[in-house]
């Protein structure tokens, strides 16, 4: 009897090690399948180091489960297969975002000194010579989104706060549904949109501020959906005890609700902000883009860095012009990163907290 | 306090009550004018892009739905929309069958499989791609990503060609195509379906997951069975959000894809249109008539994406109440 009890025993023990592989498998089969993915790309002679990666992970996949399947069975092959996929697309993610920053911080340092951040292409024949610089598109872009910014945040601002604090009934859902929606209209219809209202209705000509009213439409809606979770996070408690006071709640939400909210709120604004900097064609549409420096964002085209990229890759169109393009994408780039990164800086500094 | 008599006390009461109904009313009418002054926007939109693309449609000597040409100020204005809207949806379909099942894949890397010391950078990093503006990626696409591509390109011509879609019918020409732009705006919506998906997949109830595992599921088996069942709503409404993104995408396929009016089925031949580049590409040349033209294809652009993000945004809606629920 007591023999029966403790037979089985060893054999457990045996089974509990026997059938997994051990734990630098996945480690031994990605150093194997880059191996084997570089060789094969080797022999085959593709130019592409893309492709002996894609090779690569190809094989990672395929080793993996194939390993598994033999050591551990099918149920467990098929949990390496799908880690291994997650894996790869993990990998996938990184590879564009490194290939980008790269390549655009490689071609643009080459293109970026004094003279390029400092002086307009006033006078300069593009195609020729590797002058000129992105003063006037630095200035341009900085004046429309600030204009941009004076007309979407407050309204931005006073929605959400509708939405939140006062919004009841079919109204509020109907913002909410439609902020949601706007959200998603490709900035070339709000260009379009503003031409024929300002433009051709209103009869006003291309100028800086035009381009403004665009990106503000498309600010709008990022704006609201921000201040709105931010406000949301506001304890209950805060307002309840304002209103006890005797507070009116148009001050309360003054003084107690958004000096509570203001970090998150300001990384929204900050957030969209960083993303209209980036939108080209409002501004091709309405600002048209200019060689030299204009002050004036109200009357007469101006520049803008996005279309200046724009400008000087299809118009200029050679080396001359793809160099210049890459300055002012590193520098477009570098402000918008920086303006991501500050804001979520202020997220994590100045989060609402929850009351305890 | 009590010394003051009762009659100057009692006014002073009602006069900041008085002010404190005004300071009300006019914040209250304020924040309810700007969520109007919004609705307002998006009717305006709809309004004028209508009226403008009416006085287009009623010259027009093509038909708007099947003609390919696009010559709005020609003696006899002939336009249409069919070489467009192929180009528009067969580019953000390719978009979407490369980026869902990586972004899925990512989401669930962040959510469930990387290790906590990566996942959260990783997570702010994916965002990051997000902040990239669309002006560079159509410059990284057409100086690095077309040369990058034209290996990728002959291997499917020669070993995919059968299949008449993936047949190149010139060899040796650049792919600025409308498979690399499909490419090109997979990894542009990569970002908003991941960051999506990634919120719903953290909102699985972590009891269902642990149900799984205790019934000795195996990790891939638990995320078959509790994570991606759950998940499933969030993952079409965010790929509905990029999908919403890709068609409307200007600037990038601008940049990237080498335009005529022909609608072919070969994906690897250069050529084709979108709805959007083909605004930001005529509009500055266009007669007046050609704006109303363009505006006409801006309407079709418009209703579509809003389609598409409606029916997204019902989606989550949706969830939120259900995960509410079961929080």
């Amino acid at each position: 009897m007591s023999t029966m009890t403790t037979a089985p025993a060893p054999q457990l023990r045996q089974s509990l090690t026997n059938g997994r592989l051990p734990k630098w498998a996945p480690v031994a089969v990605t150093v194997l399948s880059i191996a084997l993915g570089c060789g094969i790309g080797a022999a085959a002679g593709l130019k592409s180091h893309l492709q002996w990666g894609l090779i690569s992970a190809l094989l990672f996949v395929a080793v993996s489960y194939a390993v598994a399947a033999k050591v551990e069975g099918r149920r467990q092959a098929k949990d390496r297969f799908a880690t291994s996929l997650v894996w790869v697309a993990f990998i996938l993610a990184v590879v564009p975002l490194a290939a980008l920053t790269f390549y655009t911080v490689q071609q643009g340092i080459a293109a970026i000194n004094g003279n390029f951040l400092t002086h307009s292409m006033k006078g300069v024949v593009a195609s020729t010579t590797p002058d000129g610089g992105i003063y006037h598109a630095i200035i341009g872009t900085l004046q429309q989104v600030l204009l941009a910014t004076l007309i979407a945040a407050p309204i931005g601002l006073l929605t959400a706060v509708y939405l939140v604090e006062y919004g009841r009934g079919r109204l509020a859902k109907a913002v909410t549904f439609f902020v949601d929606v706007m959200t998603g209209i490709p900035s070339v219809v709000a260009g379009l949109f503003i031409l024929s209202l300002w433009n051709i209705v209103l009869g006003f000509g291309y100028s800086g501020f035009s381009g403004s009213l665009a990106l503000a439409i498309l600010m709008m809606p990022v704006v609201v959906r921000s201040t709105e979770e931010m406000l949301k996070l506001v304890p209950n408690e805060l307002r309840e005890a304002s209103y006890a006071l005797g507070v009116p709640k148009w001050k309360t939400i003054l003084r107690i609700v958004l000096p509570t909210a203001v970090g998150g709120i300001t990384t929204g604004v900050m957030l969209a902000v960083a993303r209209i900097t980036g939108e080209t064609a409002p501004v091709m549409m309405l600002v048209f883009g200019s060689d030299v420096i204009n002050n004036d964002p109200f009357n007469n085209p101006q520049q803008s860095l996005p279309l200046y990229i724009w400008q000087q890759y299809s118009m200029v169109n050679n080396d001359f012009g793809y160099q210049r393009a890459w300055g002012a994408a590193l520098v477009l780039i570098a402000f918008v990163m920086a303006l991501n990164l500050v804001a979520r800086g202020i997220a994590r500094w100045r989060s609402p907290k929850s009351g305890h | 306090m009590t010394s003051s008599p009762p009659a100057t006390s009692e006014g002073r009461v009602r006069r900041r009550r008085g002010d404190s109904r005004l300071g009300d009313a006019v914040f209250f009418n304020l924040s309810r004018g700007s969520g109007i002054l919004l609705l307002a926007v998006m009717a305006a939109i709809a309004g004028f892009l209508a009226y403008r693309s009416g006085i287009a449609l009623s010259k027009n000597q093509g038909n708007f739905l099947t003609t390919f040409e696009w010559t709005p100020d020609a003696a006899h204005p002939k336009f249409g929309i069919a070489v467009l809207a192929f180009g528009t949806l067969v580019s953000a379909l390719i978009a979407m069958i490369i980026a869902v099942p990586v972004a899925v894949g990512i989401a669930l890397f962040i959510s469930h499989y990387a290790p906590r010391r990566i996942a959260q950078p990783f997570a702010y990093l994916v965002d990051l791609l997000a902040a990239v503006p669309s002006i560079v990626y159509g410059l990284w696409g057409v100086l690095f990503l077309v040369p990058h591509m034209d290996g990728l390109t002959r291997w499917m011509d020669q070993y995919l060609g059968w299949t008449y879609i993936f047949d190149q019918s010139k060899s040796g020409v650049p792919p600025r195509t409308l498979f690399t732009v499909g490419v090109l705006l997979a990894i542009m919506v990569l970002p908003i379906i991941t960051a999506v998906t990634r919120e719903v997949f953290r909102q699985v109830p972590r009891m269902h997951e642990e149900a799984a595992l205790a019934l000795g599921a195996t990790r891939w088996e638990m995320v078959r069975t509790a994570v991606l069942p759950f998940g499933r709503p969030g993952i079409i409404s965010a790929s509905m959000l990029g999908l919403g993104r890709a068609l409307g995408e200007t600037i990038a396929v601008a940049t990237v894809l080498s335009t005529n009016s022909v609608l072919s089925l070969h994906l690897l031949d250069p050529g084709g249109g979108t709805f959007a580049q083909n605004i930001a590409l005529k509009f500055n040349e266009a007669q007046p008539f050609g704006r109303d033209a363009l505006m006409a294809s801006g309407l079709v652009l418009f209703v579509i994406t809003l389609v598409v993000n409606g029916v997204a945004r019902l989606i989550i809606a949706r969830r939120k109440e259900y995960s509410g629920a079961n929080a």
